[in-house]
């Protein structure tokens, strides 16, 4: 279908190129900046090329105690990775069965129970944050991974989109499984999830990396430096009052906060495209 | 529903895995003392459990001076709030008036029969912290005060020999050096709000807000708009910003970069950011410290400035075994060698008399030209109406409120009079507010 | 659909964890949002009054309330142009290349991985005064950035760092819609004689119309919420105001002024307008499931 026009084909590329080049720019000079020392930093613009600290930065963020933090970068990304993987694993767990029950199943208010999920959508944790905070805190949770995790499940998103998933499983499937007289933990362990394994993982890199990335909640939710995360970790660097921030530690733990993300980004890119197009909508 | 509080109880069950164990009473700290301060802070935690076995202090970094003030509220709201918390100067008033969530620190020292002499500390860093019966509510920390940073070379470039005394001089001096070439912009300043307007009515003798600033009562309300002297300084600083004889850095403590790198020759800001902008500036410019100009057209001899920084407020709800620890944590804090520590490590002012005569004995201010600045201007003559500090609700609020102004205006969209106007008529709406809130 | 009609237990044990997570974690703290804003309390939770409908018409009557909506206006136009137009441009490009089409995707998509929080703090790098490197280069051809006095940069800031994030996501999609494309339609037209900017013209850009559409909803949205980290690490809402959105304004007044009062009754419009947007949403993927 494509048509080969030499000319045309040889901007496209250039413009494609440019653009990576551009997108790419930030995350360049963050790269750049993490290899140089203090000293050499405050004496001029940021270095488009690597110095000579090597990864130093990166081993002292990773092996000793971050200043005012007290805990190691290393302690920070476990930190993030426990709360992604909770939201991740929690969040698909808990809606699988919901949307399980919700497709497969007739009872009463199950339109109303539908509803009750769907009407968490798009409601960030952020308009109802202060008594969300107390709510947790009423359970004994502030400063814990649970507390963290609890609040960011608490919305629908997955559960809609499994239910949209399984909603689009072939009949003939379901028709074969009810002449086999599957019970229903049964029908789900070999017929739903086998079929919605895609699904699935798409949904994982999606709320692996929404969990990574979030914000303002473990900003309230984790109370020492125990469990807070490389996120937050970053306003520690910046906001520094009285002082210059430390940029060749800032950037070194901004490139150390998106590796992982960026990681699974790339490692999962089918799976990702797939996550985002296929559910998100 | 008895499905549900089966789930309440699974979800409590899981609480306890959180909660660590100490054999010595844990006292938590909540403070904002972030990189080398936050440092200090745990070396002083450290300090003070080393020399006892009863208590274990444990310093919490909660973020910004805003973001601990937000999580404080927020635990006490669910009692979970810390044993302390450093709460800064303009949050206050808000401590001040939650009678029910704070430990007044007078009365911490009776019930714990803790010796306490209010009189120790300085009057200009006392004042702020006291009630309007006469009683301290919190216990000093770290206080500053905006001093003038002039960059040596660049006023021996432009040969201007001494640093300005008045506004009308600095000026000159502004004008004088871009015009000379001998920096590419004359004054810039960080915190506008406390330097610019907080600290000018208090150095000229103006009031900020009615009823000494707050310190008679909530019904208070805002006055600086009115001001003639105070407008004619933020007019003469938006005519300078046309000609880079001043050039506004931002709200918060950005401008102090426009220094730091060269840019600037002068900044006003805390007298707390000298080891910052000294590590700084180092092998670039040689700088130094000089008192805040004041306005010879306001008043002849400058009055004290006034203080920033933050105290630390006891929060209601622990056992009277952590109280004990408390009082003697706090009494450890203010002992004339911590803060004589602190002070000559940080650049904040030592908060007590014994501190200051301390570090004179160690030649302290011999060895660092200009450290003596901050605590010179804070404690010239007796502070007055207009001197003791702000008493106002919801200050951190009208001072975003006021950096909007002051962008306004430097930035054209408004004129200055209208400015200010608007700024007092948005904070007077935030000081009705807060008077209902408390119910006063 | 329905495959299991007699059990009557099964579906609520299957239903419960959900249900009980977004009853103790969403429905109550959205209801006592909803309380508060009609009550006056102090900042401790010591006392409260009920005011009826005062703290909403303290909110709708404040000049500085109709400025953010404003600005969360232009921000989110600004957004959605920017990035779904650059967005376009390079999943067209990426979808038209034979060779390096999944690589260019890897090198396009990896963005969305970033954190809001880490792209303020990235471009905040580039714009410093001192070392930024895009402040130096615009202070070559005689720009005077400083994002702490004019709006225009101020928004400018936060926009390219959004566009920079959000035009990934986009890019996904339109990637995706490309490649739905039946080839027939296009090889027809072709044989018809349209050039490639007419066959673009008239067959791919109204197919892709629900997908831009439904991106404008996300774009949206992703202003409204996702910004307030890339502006709290970044402008701070300045200068006047210029960068004020309305979900900065409820975080300062509720966090900063501590007026729980007038924070709840903005987080109730929020509610509204949230909840506004997902009903439009809903009856676009509604449709589109019927296809």
């Amino acid at each position: 279908m494509r048509y080969s026009r030499p000319g045309l084909d040889r901007l496209t590329h250039v413009i494609l190129v440019l653009g990576v080049l551009v997108f790419g720019l930030p995350v360049w000079l963050a790269l750049t900046a993490s290899t140089h020392s203090a000293g050499a930093l405050q004496s001029g613009v940021a270095p488009l090329w690597f110095g000579d600290e090597g990864l130093a930065n990166y081993w002292q963020l990773l092996s000793e105690p971050i200043s005012g933090l007290g805990v190691s970068a290393l302690r920070l990304l476990l930190n993030s990775l426990i709360m992604a993987l909770g939201i991740a694993v929690g969040k698909i767990a808990i809606s699988l069965l919901a949307a399980y029950a919700i497709v497969f199943f007739r009872f009463p208010c199950r339109t109303l129970c539908f509803w009750l999920i769907f009407v968490t959508l798009m409601l960030p944790i952020e308009v109802r944050i202060v008594p969300t905070y107390s709510v947790v805190a009423r359970f004994g949770l502030i400063d814990t991974y649970a507390g963290m995790i609890l609040p960011l499940i608490a919305s629908a998103t997955a559960t809609f989109l499994l239910r949209q998933s399984f909603m689009s499983l072939p009949q003939e499937l379901i028709e074969a499984a009810r002449l086999d007289g599957a019970g229903p933990m049964r029908f789900l362990k070999d017929f739903v999830i086998p079929l919605s394994r895609t699904n699935l993982a798409a949904l994982f890199v999606i709320m692996f990396l929404y969990g990574w990335n979030q914000y303002l909640w473990p900003l309230l939710a984790a109370n020492s430096p125990e469990h807070a995360t490389a996120v937050i970790s970053l306003k520690n660097f910046v906001q520094a009052t009285d002082t210059l921030p430390p940029w060749q530690l800032a950037t070194a733990m901004a490139v150390l906060t998106i590796l992982p993300p960026v990681a699974v980004i790339i490692a999962f890119q089918r799976f990702f495209v797939r996550g985002l197009t296929d559910l998100d909508k | 529903m008895r499905f549900n509080r089966l789930l309440s109880a699974l979800i409590l069950a899981t609480a306890p895995l959180a909660t660590p164990v100490y054999a010595a009473t844990t006292i938590t700290w909540w403070h904002a003392m972030e990189g080398v301060l936050g440092d200090k802070v745990n070396e002083i935690a450290d300090a003070f459990n080393a020399s006892q076995d009863q208590y274990v202090v444990k310093p919490v970094y909660k973020g910004s001076y805003s973001d601990n003030l937000t999580a404080t509220i927020a635990a006490f709201r669910a009692n979970k709030a810390p044993a302390i918390t450093q709460v800064f100067e303009v949050g206050t008033a808000t401590m001040m008036s939650a009678k029910g969530a704070i430990y007044p620190v007078h009365e911490l020292m009776q019930d714990t029969d803790t010796p306490f002499d209010p009189n120790a500390f300085l009057p200009a860093v006392k004042s702020y912290y006291t009630s309007a019966d006469g009683h301290m509510l919190s216990m000093p920390f770290n206080s500053s005060t905006p001093v003038l940073y002039y960059n040596k070379d660049a006023f021996k470039k432009a040969g201007i020999d001494a640093p300005p005394k008045t506004w009308s001089e600095l000026g000159d001096d502004a004008r004088t050096l871009v015009e000379r070439g001998a920096s590419e912009c004359g004054l810039t300043t960080a915190w506008p709000s406390w330097t610019q307007l907080e600290n000018f009515s208090a150095i000229n003798d103006l009031p900020f807000a009615t009823k000494a600033n707050g310190f008679n009562g909530t019904d208070t309300r805002l006055v600086f708009n009115q001001q003639p002297e105070t407008v004619a300084h933020i007019q003469q600083l938006a005519d300078w910003q046309k000609t880079h004889a001043f050039e506004y850095g931002g709200r918060g403590d950005d401008g102090t970069k426009r220094f730091q790198s060269g840019r600037c020759a002068m900044l006003t800001t805390s007298s707390a950011s000298q080891a910052g902008i000294k590590d700084a500036s180092a092998g670039n410019f040689e700088f130094a410290i000089a008192p805040m100009p004041f306005d010879q057209d306001a008043i002849s001899q400058p009055k004290n400035s006034i203080i920033g920084g933050a105290s630390l407020w006891v929060m209601k709800g622990q056992r009277d075994e952590v109280y004990k620890g408390v009082a003697r944590f706090l009494n450890f804090v203010a002992s004339p060698e911590v803060q004589a520590d602190w002070a000559s490590f940080t650049g904040y002012v030592p908060i007590t008399t014994a501190a200051f005569e301390r570090l004179k004995q160690q030649g302290f201010y011999d060895k660092t030209p200009g450290a003596d600045v901050a605590i010179n201007q804070l404690t010239r003559g007796t502070p007055n109406d207009n001197g003791r500090g702000l008493r106002l609700g919801n200050m951190p609020q009208i001072r975003n409120i006021i950096a909007d102004a002051l962008e306004n205006a430097f930035n054209g969209r408004d004129s200055v009079p209208e400015a200010l106007d608007n700024a007092a008529k948005r904070g007077n709406a935030q000081l009705t507010q807060f008077q209902q809130s408390v119910g006063q | 659909m329905t495959v299991f009609e007699r059990h009557r237990l099964t579906p609520w044990l299957l239903l419960a964890p959900q249900l009980v997570i977004v009853v103790l974690f969403f429905f109550w703290p959205a209801f006592a949002s909803l309380r508060q804003a009609f009550y006056v309390q102090d900042a401790f939770g010591l006392g409260e009054r009920f005011v009826g409908l005062a703290n909403f018409e303290r909110v709708l009557a404040t000049a500085e309330y109709w400025r953010a909506a404003g600005v969360t206006l232009i921000f989110s136009i600004a957004v959605a142009a920017g990035a779904m137009g650059l967005a376009l441009l390079f999943a067209v490009l990426a979808d038209r290349v034979l060779r390096g089409s999944k690589l260019y995707r890897v090198l396009l998509t990896w963005p969305y991985a970033v954190a809001p929080a880490v792209a303020g703090l990235l471009w905040l790098f580039m714009f410093d005064p001192v070392l930024g490197v895009l402040s130096h280069g615009l202070a070559l051809i005689g720009v005077h950035w400083n994002v702490h006095l004019d709006p225009t940069q101020a928004l400018l800031l936060v926009v390219i760092a959004s566009v920079w994030q959000q035009m990934s996501y986009n890019f996904v999609f339109f990637l995706a819609g490309l490649q739905m494309i039946p080839a027939s339609l296009l090889e027809a037209a072709a044989i018809d004689g349209a050039g490639p900017f007419k066959r673009f013209a008239t067959i791919t850009l109204p197919l892709l119309s629900p997908t831009a559409f439904f991106l404008l909803v996300m774009n949206t949205v992703y202003v409204l919420f996702e910004t307030f980290a890339t502006i709290d690490n970044t402008t701070l809402s300045g200068p006047g105001g210029a960068t004020r959105t309305l979900v900065y304004k409820l975080y300062e007044d509720g966090f900063v002024a501590r007026d729980l009062g007038s924070s709840s009754a903005q987080s109730v419009l929020l509610m509204a307008l949230v909840g506004l947007l997902t009903v439009v949403q809903f009856r676009y993927i509604e449709r589109q499931v019927q296809y």
